[in-house]
């Protein structure tokens, strides 16, 4: 049951034969998903302490937006958050 | 071959965010599997198989509620409908469109891997998204035994901590891409507000916000936008 949504775009969906919007709508569905995958999640990501989760989302914000990346962003934000739950 | 094995190390690299995400979730499944009373084979066929992290949690919650299989089941497909769109968008991703690897690329599909792979420069080759997808699934399923075999091990307060590792990665993905265009930027900061109202006043039924989330704001974004460019060509 998991399955069956993964798999039956990929059988189904050929570029070549598309109308331009319907392409157009595939494109976008990436940040269409990742904006709502953030939000509101994120906030109850560390349920005992939202705040330690906005401090360790705002470090991954903030060093993603000056240095990209996404491995010091991740680990960073994990560090964060834990130095916030262990002053608290 | 040497472009090859670039995209493999690549893959792989970029599935260590994704492990270190899942191995915290798939441990606290794990752990609640056994606490469920189900056994340790169980468990790990739930992982192997299903596969999906909120859905198996749910499936637990159900089971222990005395809920019949069939309303399991389909509380998972709706659940999942979201990565319908997913692969769809995906697919049109893909280069070399293999017919013998897609049965597999799809089973690999997550919020997660779908993000990253979908966020990737170039065309999407299989030599990249299979490492990455197998990274991503054999932590889940390494979690899942760990937290039954051994339960808690990490101290509280660094396994809370990581609950925020996935998110950080989405969000490290979108933010050098929403700092480019501003289309990025706004279309998922609408997806996020209207997820968060939806959510928030309970609308739907779970599973479905995302999906009619992602609908409205990808069509927003097909027609706006669309009509945008027509004008500057113009």
């Amino acid at each position: 049951m998991t399955y069956i949504p993964r798999l039956f775009p990929f059988v189904v969906v050929y570029r070549e034969k598309m109308p331009a919007r319907l392409s157009k709508f595939l494109q976008f569905i990436p940040c269409a998903a990742l904006g709502a995958l953030i939000i509101p999640g994120v906030f109850s990501s560390i349920p005992e302490m939202p705040q330690a989760a906005i401090f360790g989302i705002g470090f991954a914000f903030i060093y993603a937006w000056y240095k990209g990346g996404i491995i010091v962003p991740v680990l960073g934000s994990i560090l964060v958050a834990y130095g916030v739950l262990l002053v608290n | 071959m040497r472009e090859k094995y670039f995209d493999i190390k690549e893959g792989l690299v970029t599935g260590f965010p994704i492990v270190i995400g899942y191995v915290p979730i798939a441990m606290a499944f794990g752990i609640l599997a056994k606490a469920t009373g189900i056994t340790m084979m169980d468990s790990f066929l739930f992982s192997a198989l299903v596969y999906a992290g909120a859905s198996q949690f749910m499936a637990l919650n159900l089971l222990n509620a005395g809920v019949g299989i069939g309303e399991i089941i389909v509380a998972t497909l709706l659940m999942n409908f979201r990565h319908f769109l997913m692969s769809a968008s995906l697919s049109t991703k893909m280069r070399n469109r293999e017919k013998k690897w897609i049965p597999l690329i799809a089973f690999g599909v997550t919020d997660e891997t779908f993000s990253v792979a979908s966020f990737k420069k170039q065309m999407i080759d299989k030599e990249f998204i299979l490492p990455l997808q197998a990274v991503a699934y054999f932590s889940w399923i390494g979690g899942t035994f760990l937290g039954y075999i051994v339960g808690e091990i990490l101290p509280s307060d660094i396994k809370s901590s990581m609950g925020i590792a996935l998110y950080a990665m989405f969000v490290a993905i979108l933010i050098p891409e929403a700092k480019k265009s501003s289309r990025v930027a706004l279309l998922a900061g609408l997806s996020g507000m209207m997820n968060f109202l939806l959510n928030y006043f309970k609308v739907l039924p779970q599973g479905w916000t995302l999906v009619l989330v992602i609908i409205i704001v990808a069509a927003f974004g097909a027609f706006v936008f669309d009509r945008e460019e027509v004008k500057t060509i113009e």
